[in-house]
């Protein structure tokens, strides 16, 4: 019923969408604002992204997620909108007293090309208040261009090079990932005893706990203290190319610290690279309680391996998720037949494609594809699971595959921006996660004589 | 948070009743810097027009605008399900500079390949409005090209507020409507309901109670509706209104063209839907299908009574607060609560008009907070000031109330279970129920 798709491929020569994997760059710089503590971010432009950027982030991470706007109306379309910035820096502090006001643009205000820089300079500021701001044209790039320009600014406006020789500290980018995955690699860096400070933060912020009071600016969030120390760290460890690079080479360039971009910790090769990269820097010795752990992922993997082997497997999403995803299942015996990401960039698909040739395999491998096109190759090689966020579920439910939900944005499911999928822990709940969903299938389909108790 | 009321231009959008005069601005543009809870044209435009379900809704624009909506509006679909995927022409940088109107073109070539569509709108969005694409003669084109109909919405979203969305969605149907040739049948008992979206099934619920009087239900605009239903749209002898805000402005463009007339509806509670089913039924003066109307309500009530009366029994002195898109809504709410032995102590809305505050303010209570296009802050404010055990909203609202404690009814797209007619009235006070009397609350502290 759901099924417009044919199984026929046939070159698209529009340039158009069908079903996106992908969407526009206020969003993602809205999202890596909210991890500055006590920070308002604004939109600039007409109230409508705004709006849609909040519905979408709380339908995600079913918290309150407020962001300004400059409310742009057809005068301010004509003339600029300077005057709308200028008014709306007044009311932000004025009326929510934020320490930080973190604005990015819309395509709007991109195309009738407002200049933010000379608004701020002509704006009033109050004392002691910072803003920040990050170009954002939402026809270049996707969401994760965004997350990563407004990182970039974060660099840009605060990271400072201050002391003689850098601290023994480490700069973490952890990238366009839940607060649950947030948490997850601090609680890592903490047990090697390394000081760190990782930006943004978000943890805190979109999964604040519930105290019967509604703050406005939770405890979570990087200061602005921790921003501006950057610049006088060690190392900058960024993880994820797409969204975590831009950062980390413009605070080299800025501050001299030495950028190092490694995978999104999803597995056990990315999360052993991640550690050793740390232990390298600044200790001797991984802590037993992380070996430990790493141990127990092994053996659960060892158990289940049986289950994976073979099982074709397609996988969409943002790039350096979806990167570690096809690391991780390949570590488990599985074909990833399909890999797609919505976000343009020709590393993908280079980056995929070397992983699968190491394991002997070729695959569907694209970027800046869309949905539609990824339930094209489905229906001409079948697969036994998709990975991916909410909108597989279409695919799933009219090829009759499990879906196993990971990624952003998750509208039908909760609780899992609480649940990390990074680290030794975090690949053991996704091995959990498609065990059981492959287990539950079987189960579902047994006949009555193969039903079993034990499996 | 207190941030108190930082901007005196917020003033004049806030009333309390009892102390100040009945008017408050309403239908103004926000003020620039405040963290509105409203939305553009384009999403007006968008959510009427979405729930024809064997359109294709090409978004011309980046691919945001089409990201967000896609299928998030919860319209049930009795046929196609075409509506339910999402088209964007995903402009780059390039389009912006040289124009969209070719990749435009070829995107509706490529749909129309693809899924042979009777019928194609095409919405603007911000962009196109500034770059300057012809979107008339671009759909002109395609319709002659395809032999289809292939209609543009002006929905760029910087060119008002949701409402002036609501009047482009308006415009794009009654181009739809007007090219037909249908003739009407004079005084048959068939009308069109305007303004249901048939989220949740609810228009199907209405359609039933009509069909038992004896009356047909010729088109939903826009709930569960498709291309051939819409042109038909002229045959009706009466337009029913639910969503005045939405649907109010085509009403009246039909009444003008066809001399269909209309009247206002609401099936949100016991009290409105039998009175809107009365009024249905006196505009026919048939004893038959006042007889029906009659027969049905006294059913319906009967049947649902000893089930609120439960409801009420636990919900008796609580207090509600209100923040919903359109006017008439609030006003509906008012009304249903009252029913449930809930009072409303504060009441806002993103759209509503002057007419309906003033209704609203006779309604409510003395001491009632009434706000229009309201803020995160004044919502918390006034909810705590008032004491409100339950918060009526949105999808930016829920967490908001959940944060501070309160329960919290979804009456907007994410809404699960039909909120409409005498069901949905049970629904409703069973939600209520269920959210204000949870056991979760007594772990909050
Ligand atoms: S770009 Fe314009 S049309 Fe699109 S969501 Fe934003 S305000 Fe609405
Ligand atoms: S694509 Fe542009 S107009 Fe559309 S929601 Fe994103 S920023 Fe707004």
């Amino acid at each position: 019923m759901l099924d417009f798709t044919p199984k026929e491929i046939k070159e698209r020569a529009s340039g158009g969408l069908i079903n996106p994997a992908k969407t526009c760059q206020p969003i993602g710089a809205m999202y890596a604002a909210l991890g500055i503590h006590r920070c308002l971010p604004h939109s600039h432009g007409s109230q409508g992204c705004c709006a849609y950027h909040r519905s979408h982030l709380t339908r995600h991470f079913r918290d309150p997620i407020l962001a300004s706007t400059s409310s742009f109306t057809e005068g301010a379309s004509v003339f600029g909108g300077g005057a709308n910035l200028k008014t709306a820096i007044k009311n932000v502090f004025a009326i929510y007293n934020p320490d930080v006001m973190a604005i990015h643009t819309t395509c709007l205000t991109e195309t009738i090309g407002d200049d933010i820089p000379a608004f701020l300079n002509q704006a009033e500021i109050p004392e002691g208040k910072i803003v920040i701001h990050a170009n954002t044209p939402s026809y270049v790039g996707s969401h994760i261009t965004g997350f990563s320009n407004m990182t970039r600014g974060m660099v840009n406006y605060l990271s400072e090079a201050t002391t003689e020789t850098k601290k023994e500290q480490v700069n973490i980018i952890p990238g366009f990932v839940n607060p649950g995955d947030m948490r997850e690699i601090k609680r890592l860096v903490k047990a090697m005893g390394i000081n760190f400070i990782m930006f943004p933060d978000t943890s805190g912020v979109v999964d604040s706990p519930m105290t019967g009071k509604f703050e406005m600016f939770p405890k979570g969030g990087t200061t602005v203290e921790e921003l501006k120390d950057t610049g006088n760290s060690k190392l900058t460890i960024a993880l994820g190319s797409f969204a975590s690079t831009d950062a980390a080479i413009a605070l080299e360039r800025k501050c001299k610290v030495p950028a190092k971009t490694l995978k999104t910790p999803i597995g056990v090769k990315a999360t052993d690279e991640f550690l050793m990269t740390l232990r390298n820097t600044f200790v001797t010795e991984i802590p037993y309680e992380l070996e430990e752990e790493r141990g127990q992922l092994v053996d659960i993997m060892v158990d289940t391996h049986h289950q994976f082997h073979g099982k074709k497997v397609a996988i969409f999403g943002d790039p350096d998720i979806v990167i570690g995803l096809t690391e991780l299942v390949l570590g488990l015996g599985m074909v990833p037949v399909h890999v797609l990401t919505g976000t343009p960039g020709s590393s993908f698909e280079k980056e995929v494609r070397a992983m699968l040739l190491e394991s002997g395999l070729k695959g569907n491998v694209k970027a800046a594809g869309d949905l539609f096109e990824f339930h094209q190759w489905i229906k001409n090689e079948p697969v036994d699971l998709i990975i991916g966020n909410t909108y597989g579920k279409y695919i799933a439910r009219a090829e009759d595959i499990p879906l196993v939900r990971v990624g952003f944005p998750i509208l039908d499911r909760s609780v899992h921006s609480y649940m990390p999928i990074v680290g030794y822990k975090g690949a053991m709940r996704l091995v959990e996660m498609i065990s059981n969903a492959l287990l539950d299938r079987q189960d579902r389909d047994a006949a009555d004589e193969d039903f079993e108790l034990v499996m | 948070m207190d941030t108190g009321l930082a901007i005196r231009e917020r003033l004049d959008s806030i009333a309390v009743k009892g102390k100040q005069k009945k008017q408050i601005k309403c239908d103004t543009d926000s003020i620039a810097g405040c963290v509105s809870q409203r939305a553009c044209v384009y999403c007006g435009a968008r959510v009427v027009l979405n729930p024809v379900t064997d359109a294709i809704h090409l978004v011309h624009g980046p691919i945001g605008c089409a990201s967000y909506t896609w299928d998030i509006r919860g319209s049930l679909s009795s046929g196609s399900e075409l509506y339910r995927n999402s088209f964007s022409t995903d402009l780059q940088e390039e389009d912006v500079i040289f124009g969209g109107e070719k990749k435009l073109a070829r995107a509706i070539d490529d749909l129309v390949g693809k899924y042979k569509p009777r019928l194609v709108f095409v919405y603007a969005t911000c962009i196109v409005g500034v770059i300057g694409d012809d979107l008339e003669a671009v759909c002109k084109a395609a319709a002659q090209k395809h032999n289809i109909e292939v209609i543009p919405v002006e929905s760029s979203g910087f060119i008002g507020n949701k409402a002036a969305g609501y009047r482009a969605a308006c415009d794009a149907l009654f181009r739809l409507i007007n090219s037909g040739e249908t003739e009407k049948k004079k005084n048959d008992p068939k009308i069109n309901y305007l303004g249901d979206f048939n989220l949740a099934a609810e228009a199907w619920i209405i359609k039933n109670y009509l069909y038992e009087m004896g009356i047909e239900v010729n088109v939903t605009f826009t709930g569960d509706s498709d291309y051939m239903a819409l042109k038909k749209a002229p045959e009706a002898s009466l337009n029913i209104v639910q969503c005045a805000g939405s649907m109010h402005y085509l009403a009246r463009k039909m009444k003008d063209r066809f001399g269909i007339p209309f009247m206002n509806v609401s099936f949100l509670g016991i009290e409105d839907t039998s009175d809107s089913l009365r009024k249905i039924a006196a505009f026919f003066n048939n004893d038959e299908i006042t007889r029906r109307a009659e027969a049905l309500i006294d059913k319906e009530i009967r049947r649902i009574e000893p089930l609120i009366r439960g409801y009420r029994k636990k919900l008796q002195g609580k207090k509600a607060a209100v923040y919903v898109g359109g006017g008439f809504k609030a006003i509906s709410l008012i009304k249903q609560f009252k029913e449930l032995g809930i009072d409303v102590v504060m009441v806002g809305t993103q759209t509503g008009r002057r007419e309906e505050y003033e209704v609203i303010h006779d309604l409510v209570n003395e001491g009632t907070v009434v706000l229009d296009d309201a803020n995160p802050s004044e919502l918390e404010r006034f909810m705590l000031e008032k004491g409100a055990h339950l918060l009526v909203g949105g999808v930016k609202e829920r967490p908001l109330a959940y944060k501070l404690g309160l329960a919290f009814i979804d009456h907007n797209h994410d809404r699960k279970h039909p909120l409409s007619g005498f069901v949905g009235a049970v629904n409703f006070a069973e939600e209520v129920y269920s959210t204000v009397c949870s056991p979760v609350w007594r772990f909050i502290g």
